[in-house]
């Protein structure tokens, strides 16, 4: 059990096998555990971070959707309206024109009716002084009696 | 050495305890190279190297394999008694502590191959004399005592300049204000940094040996049993089979409990290779 040499040649290689550690062991393996420590770390805020803005993106997505069915209602609302107008402006269009063509009928009706009259009204009083001529056996002036005329005819 | 006879019990773990050595320089005991020692140390550091560098090469933050797993369970545990018991930079430490760790149990666990089996094979080839556990050498123990020291040397060098590192060594422990108390002081002071620095390595290095020496010495004690039984005597004498069936669960036992021991002695010679570099990496100036 003595002491020699073989100490000076252990702590030579004990001291080249912590320097080829050192070099080419200890950093590898540590980097890559550190840098996969990192990635999970990453990861994981990356999830919160995500979940964060999904929720973000719900809550936004559920006030468009309240916006647009308030939107669609007030649409709707509009359109029954607009419809209700058309239709009420239809209807009294419709009655107008109804009204303005019944009244064009009577006025023609009136005035056939009164152009008729004045036929007749002539006629009767051609065949007045016709009969009157005839009855005299006289001639009438027809110039001279025009007056007369007149307001026999109105007479009729 | 090799002319020597080796009889009895005795002759058989005198033999066993004998280290294989080369005179460098006949004559010069100094010279000696116990070479089953270095030879031993040196194959299961470069099979240290090798299988961390293999995974190293590989390493992936991806998804590890289950070799990187494997080493990177090792690292990270070396990594997390680096930080809780060195403050400082620990960029040459941490490696320092792997290889302790690491080279010391590979060392270590060579005490769990069978005593016999490769001395056994050894004498086949002509080789006498083979210790097999590097640890079981006080030059081995000694040698990694004293690489940590020459780094604790360094670093309190460097950390504290070699005049603040002078000076600790003349003014602590015993403190004192008056100059002239601070002079009547100093030898002690001197002293005591000596002695303690002195402990230092000898308690490393001795701790794992006598650990180490006294477990293999068991081992060899408990293979007593069936010494120079030839094997015919195990299964028609009435004392061989016993002994047979003693020895195997005596050797058992004591390898199963010898597990926790040369795992613990890794341990516990990197944690105070640590707390030494650590106390080198500290100034007492601070308070």
């Amino acid at each position: 059990m003595s002491l020699n040499v073989t100490i000076i040649i252990q702590i030579l290689a004990f001291l080249a096998v912590c320097w080829l550690t050192m070099k080419y062991i200890w950093p590898q393996i540590l980097g890559a555990m550190e840098e996969r420590e990192k990635k999970i770390a990453d990861g994981l805020a990356a999830g919160d971070r995500a979940e964060k803005e999904l929720s973000q993106a719900q809550a936004k997505v559920d006030t468009l959707i309240v916006d647009a069915k308030d939107q669609a209602i007030h649409i709707k609302d509009q359109a029954s309206q607009m419809a209700t107008k058309i239709k009420d402006q239809a209807k009294s269009d419709a009655l107008a024109e109804k009204e303005r063509q019944l009244n064009a009928a009577k006025a023609e009706i009136e005035q056939e009716a009164n152009r008729a009259k004045e036929a007749l009204r002539q006629q009767v009083s051609a065949l007045a002084i016709a009969g009157t001529e005839q009855l005299l056996s006289k001639e009438v002036d027809a110039q001279k009696h025009a007056e007369l005329l007149d307001d026999l005819i109105k007479e009729i | 050495m090799a002319d020597k006879e080796y009889t009895g019990v005795g002759g058989y773990i005198e033999h066993h305890l004998t280290n294989n050595v080369i005179e460098l320089v006949p004559g010069n005991p100094f010279w000696n190279v116990h070479i089953d020692s270095v030879i031993y140390s040196l194959v299961l550091g470069v099979l240290f190297l090798w299988f961390f560098r293999r995974v190293a090469k590989k390493a992936t933050s991806g998804v590890p394999g289950r070799m990187q797993n494997f080493i990177e369970l090792i690292v990270g545990f070396v990594d997390d008694q680096v930080k809780d018991a060195f403050k400082g930079n620990s960029k040459l430490v941490a490696p320092l502590a792997l290889t302790i760790f690491v080279w010391v149990f590979l060392m270590n666990f060579m005490d769990l191959v069978p005593v016999d089996l490769l001395p056994a094979a050894g004498q086949q080839v002509g080789i006498n004399y083979m210790k097999v556990v590097p640890t079981t050498d006080l030059n081995i123990t000694f040698g990694l005592a004293i690489g940590v020291m020459i780094l604790v040397f360094y670093y309190s060098i460097v950390i504290k300049g070699p005049l603040g590192y002078a000076k600790e060594l003349v003014t602590h422990p015993f403190e004192a204000k008056n100059p002239i108390a601070i002079i009547a002081l100093a030898p002690f002071n001197l002293l005591l940094n000596v002695v303690e620095t002195l402990a230092k390595p000898i308690s490393l290095a001795l701790r794992l040996f006598g650990n180490l020496y006294s477990g293999e010495l068991i081992f060899l004690l408990i293979a007593v049993f069936t010494l120079d039984m030839a094997v015919t005597e195990l299964f028609t004498t009435l004392g061989g089979p016993l002994m047979g069936i003693g020895q195997f669960i005596l050797t058992f036992i004591w390898a199963a409990f010898h597990i926790l021991i040369i795992t613990l002695q890794a341990y516990i010679f990197m944690m105070l290779s640590l707390v030494y570099l650590n106390m080198a990496h500290e100034k007492h100036d601070a308070h």
